[in-house]
């Protein structure tokens, strides 16, 4: 069973990804609404997979990236980051910092299943 | 005398019944023979036409094998079209299944609150993250003025958004007409320019305007726009118009609720002093 964290402020994109997420079979996805509150989730939950925007109030998108690779407990768990930056050298920084995919919005809600349940499908590490 | 010529009248008769004999046997053997001949013949015969039938029976297999083969590899074809078809299906009916999700969700958030500044936040945020605009503003009719009003924007200042009178220009006229304005090719607008939007959506109740929603760029990786952003603008235009006109009525009666309220509470502590 896939444990989704989707870290997202925007209540409306955070409720869109969740529901394309639960469309992965048997997921169980749980959402944050910044940084901080992923970190939190996090020291309670045991995720597969976290997709997280990079604007976002109070801890943004890259720190927590930055802060999840430099912890041992949480370094090998992919981060797809889903962002409305669609410069290339976002892209670059975000996948600098360690995040594993970088997805533009708007989203393909077909591109990001596809996304997800490739790194899903890979042996854990 | 007459003994020794009875005896070789014997001996003669002897002799002529063993030279019969043997003609007859030499016969006998003769007939043996070609009889013995016809049976090889026939023989060989038989065993020729046992291959023969042999080989057509064969044939005969092979022939319905071929058949057979064909018959599966057209079944095949027509499962692989099949196939095709069905995958083709498929795909189709998971965009239409996110298509409706984004719709659902889009709606389903315009409709979750009646704060006016939650719902305009909301339908920035639509904008912004289903259908990837960069600049754009909300703009509402003041039905005092008759000119529209920018309220809320993204990617510039409310400032930088024009008040324009209905029935002028691009936005004035979408306002007037209800009618949405798509421009015929993005490439040529790229620079902003405040009275000139790519898109601008009429905000309407039934055949009522409130407002506009006038987009002026898209995001840089948002190329042109799918049959999902039509969608999107079709739900925007309706229902984002409800929430937004529904919010703000609230939102003032519950302004006006505070100041009756207050001011009745001022009422009652007057006879106290």
């Amino acid at each position: 069973m896939p444990n989704i964290l989707v870290v997202e402020d925007s209540p409306t994109m955070r409720q869109l990804i969740s529901f394309a997420m639960k469309r992965i079979p048997d997921s169980h996805v749980i959402e944050a609404t910044d940084g901080v509150d992923a970190l939190k989730k996090m020291s309670t939950d045991k995720f597969d997979i976290i997709l997280a925007d990079i604007n976002m109030p109070v801890m943004d998108g890259l720190k927590l990236v930055s802060l999840v690779r430099g912890n041992n407990a949480y370094k090998n768990i992919p981060i797809i980051i889903i962002t409305t930056e669609g410069a290339e050298e976002d892209r670059k920084r975000a996948l600098s910092i360690g995040a594993d995919a970088y997805l533009p919005k708007p989203i393909q809600t077909q591109e990001l299943i596809r996304l997800v349940n490739s790194y899903l499908d890979k042996p854990k590490q | 005398m007459e003994k020794d010529i009875n005896v070789i009248k014997k001996a003669d008769e002897f002799l002529q019944m063993f030279r019969k004999g043997e003609e007859f046997t030499k016969e006998l053997l003769k007939e043996n023979e070609k009889l013995r001949y016809k049976i090889a013949e026939l023989e060989g015969l038989m065993e020729r036409s046992g291959d023969e039938a042999r080989i057509k029976l064969y044939e005969d297999r092979i022939k319905m094998l071929e058949d057979e083969i064909n018959s599966i590899r057209e079944r095949f074809r027509q499962v692989e079209e099949e196939n095709k078809d069905f995958a083709s299906k498929y795909i189709e009916v998971e965009e239409e299944n996110n298509n409706l999700a984004n719709l659902y969700v889009a709606s389903y958030q315009l409709h979750s609150t009646l704060d006016f500044s939650e719902v305009l936040r909301i339908v920035l945020e639509i904008v912004i993250n289903l259908i990837g605009a960069e600049k754009f503003a909300i703009l509402l009719i003041d039905e005092k003025t008759n000119e529209l009003i920018p309220v809320a924007s993204e990617g510039m200042s409310v400032s930088d958004a024009p008040r324009v009178k209905i029935g002028h220009g691009t936005i004035g006229s979408v306002a007037k007409e209800g009618e949405s304005y798509f421009t015929e090719n993005l490439d040529y607008r790229k620079e902003f320019n405040p009275a000139e939007p790519i898109v601008c959506i009429p905000l309407k109740i039934k055949e009522h305007v409130i407002g506009v929603i006038s987009i002026y760029t898209l995001l840089t990786q948002k190329s042109g726009f799918t049959n999902m952003d039509y969608e999107l603008f079709n739900l925007l235009a309706g229902h984002a118009a409800t929430a937004i006109f529904s919010s703000r009525l609230y939102t003032q009666s519950e302004r006006k609720l505070t100041t009756i309220q207050s001011f009745l509470d001022l009422l009652k502590e007057k006879p106290r002093r």
